[in-house]
């Protein structure tokens, strides 16, 4: 192998060749293509990933549009690895709705999250199921918090200053939870509140941990994960609030050596979610998955940025979110940052989502990012893609007998159930689809 | 024994230009057991009568009637079309995101019968129509007509029509873009089901070809939305030496 990225032709995209810093040793791949002067463009990737070797082609079909990057103009930072971390509030400075990772949120309907003091009642948190996971509440004192995690944005690092208790769930060392740890955080006051929950699977662990949320929130959420070493921990995010709500969730994972963490996101309810879903490899040989749902409808504003950072060797990572969108000024983000760094030599990682727009009005963003250090690696590769379901795939369904509702459902459920079945949790993922098929029914599919 | 009746349609489309006729006055009446092919050049409205048929709403029927065995076709939206028994091989199939093959064909076979295929028997079913017309098995779980090539995808079309067993089979030019070997594959699996003797096809093509391996009953030539000339399969060979030409100077000077 070369010395430089691992490149095969790409033989099937046809999308613009995009930059990539200065030929071999930095590339940055999915950034605006008017940042780079000097540029070399290296054949085989585009905007729509590098056709290397174990993924999905990325290829574009009928129906299907390759991503594009939004119109606002913004000056994207150096790489996604020196983003500014800190837990003072002061670090970070007043939101204008221009930087890179807020240019999609519509900050007047943060409700204050962002320029508040957030004083309200944090939602209630209620944890169930394995009789051998540790819950305890905490006092913010508690040396374990904020030991593996540091906000990485303004709303999180006020989070992290506004909670005053925080809950610790501990798998213990070499324990094989006995059940699902459902933790239940339930909202019922609108006022600006901020939470702190940490999730600590020790070695050698093995658990399921499903942080369900509903009720009515205005929430800066910071959710701390550590994976430790040869532990096997899978979180799911279920977004199921009510309609007002307000939730940003930062779920920084560290995981640790020869470690398997899988967190999956299911983003239903709420005015605007938006979630920070992180996996960070400290040491070699382990594998993250990250999937995600997400059912936008009318006016909703649901968004997830992602980061994957390789910063050592011999890790694996996937990545795959699927979203259906719905009715007038639905809104859905997804932003994945992979970050391959100078030492995450034999790395293997591939990302991709897919959107469905279901009726007019609805918008979807969806940005890949991909930054490599290294050509010493695996493979490396994403994909993106937006399709909508239009009267010619109705017709055609309808053509064979299927009735007009029935002809939507078949579609939307065969696109979200991908992802439903990676929880594992049978009577989670049998409530997720019915809800999912309640989204349907209300948008009167 | 069933039949399919067209009356002196008159169809027309809405573009930004208005509103332009493409069929007028279409009187046409297939029963089980026939195959009657329409010929004609491009753009002489074969493929509208074929999606008039099957209900599309692009098409506006401006006159005229459509029944099955009697029941007004034209008030029916089109999954009633479909299950009171028409079928339509479409030119371009889309690409349905999301659906795989497998999960497809059993909803509309659900569908179309009213009630679940025997789980046993349908795979089987499936199975063996998808070797015969030379589809790999692992089409079964690929979305519907996604990344297929052309030819794929008409293969997929013909293996509905095996699986759905339909009263009227409208087949909207399968044959074109097709090699000579998917061609036969295709043919075969129309005339496997047709000689059951409990369908009637309309073949819709631009291309004499595909007739030396269907043979029609009656071929009706095409020619600005109307009939322009009908007969029995030598009108087919005459097409074939001479084109479309004659006709379409004819309405050339009628215009």
């Amino acid at each position: 192998m070369a010395d430089t990225t691992q490149i095969s032709p790409d033989t099937t995209s046809e999308g613009e060749r995009t930059d990539l810093g200065r030929a071999a040793d930095k590339a940055r791949i999915g950034a605006p293509s008017d940042t780079v002067d000097t540029r070399a463009v290296i054949d085989g990737f585009t905007e729509e990933g590098e056709s290397l070797p174990g993924g999905d082609d990325g290829v574009e079909q009928l129906g299907f549009k390759k991503h594009s990057h939004g119109n606002a103009p913004v000056v994207p930072e150096a790489s996604r690895g020196e983003r500014r971390r800190s837990f003072d509030l002061a670090d970070f400075p007043t939101l204008t709705g221009l930087e890179e990772d807020w240019r999609f949120t519509p900050l007047k309907r943060l409700r204050g999250l962002h320029t508040d003091p957030l004083t309200g009642a944090a939602p209630a948190v209620s944890v169930t199921g394995a009789g051998n996971v540790t819950v305890e509440t905490v006092d913010r004192s508690d040396a374990r918090l904020g030991a593996s995690a540091t906000p990485e944005d303004r709303v999180a690092a006020a989070a992290w200053n506004a909670f005053t208790e925080a809950t610790v769930i501990t798998v213990p060392r070499e324990t094989v939870a006995d059940g699902e740890v459902m933790v239940a955080v339930t909202g019922t006051s609108p006022a600006a509140a901020a939470q702190h929950i940490l999730i600590h699977a020790e070695a050698f662990s093995k658990a399921v941990v499903v942080l369900d949320h509903t009720g009515s929130v205005t929430l800066a959420q910071n959710v701390e994960i550590v994976v430790g070493d040869g532990a096997e921990l899978t979180v799911v995010s279920v977004q199921e609030w009510d309609d007002d709500a307000v939730h940003v969730s930062s779920q920084q994972a560290k995981v640790g050596r020869d470690a398997r963490y899988k967190h999956v996101v299911v983003s239903l309810g709420g005015d605007l979610v938006r979630l920070t879903p992180s996996s960070i490899f400290t040491a070699t040989g382990a594998e993250v998955e990250m999937y995600g749902l997400y059912f936008a409808d009318a006016g909703q504003h649901l968004e997830q940025r992602l980061l994957v950072d390789h910063a050592v060797p011999n890790c694996k990572s996937r990545v795959t979110y699927k979203g259906a969108l719905q009715g007038q000024d639905a809104h859905t983000v997804w932003v994945g940052d992979v970050l391959i760094r100078k030492a995450a030599e034999g790395t293997d990682t591939y990302e991709t989502n897919r959107n469905l727009i279901l009726t007019d009005g609805a918008r979807s963003d969806s940005v890949p990012n991909l930054e490599i250090e290294t050509g010493l690696i695996e493979g490396a590769g994403h994909a993106s893609a937006t399709g909508r379901f239009d009267d010619e795939h109705l017709f055609y369904l309808m053509a064979r007998g299927i009735p007009e509702k029935a002809a939507r459902r078949l579609v939307v459920r065969g696109f979200l159930t991908e992802v439903i079945q990676q929880i594992k949790v049978p009577a989670l993922e049998e409530r997720l689809s019915e809800s999912v098929e309640r989204e349907l029914a209300a948008g009167n599919l | 024994m069933s039949t399919l009746e067209i009356k002196d349609l008159h169809v027309s489309i809405d573009t930004e230009q208005g509103n332009i006729p493409i069929l007028n006055g279409v009187t046409l009446t297939i029963n089980t057991g026939e195959t009657h092919a329409i010929m004609g050049p491009n753009g002489s409205g074969k493929s509208t009568l074929a999606s008039t048929i099957a209900g599309h709403p692009r098409y506006k029927v401006d006159s005229g009637t459509i029944t099955l065995d009697g029941e007004d076709v034209l008030s029916m939206s089109v999954d009633e079309r479909a299950r009171a028994g028409l079928f339509l091989a479409m030119q371009y199939p889309v690409e349905v995101p999301g659906v795989t093959m497998t999960n497809f064909l059993r909803t509309a076979k659900t569908a179309l019968d009213g009630e679940a295929p025997s789980l046993r028997h349908w795979t089987k079913d499936v199975k063996t129509a998808m070797a015969q017309l030379r589809i790999d098995a692992d089409f079964a779980q690929r979305n519907v007509n996604e990344g297929f090539s052309g030819g794929e995808k008409k293969r997929v079309e013909i293996l509905q029509l095996e699986l759905f067993r339909p009263k009227f089979a409208i087949l909207d030019e399968t044959d074109s873009g097709l090699d000579v070997d998917a061609l036969k594959v295709v043919s075969e699996g129309v005339n496997r089901e047709h000689g059951k003797g409990e369908m009637g096809t309309l073949l819709i093509t631009h291309y004499t070809r595909i007739l030396r391996y269907i043979k029609p009953d009656f071929v009706h030539v095409f020619v600005a939305g109307r009939i322009a000339e009908q007969g029995g399969p030598e009108l087919a060979d005459r097409l074939e030496d001479e084109g479309y030409d004659r006709f379409t100077a004819e309405a050339a000077v009628e215009a």
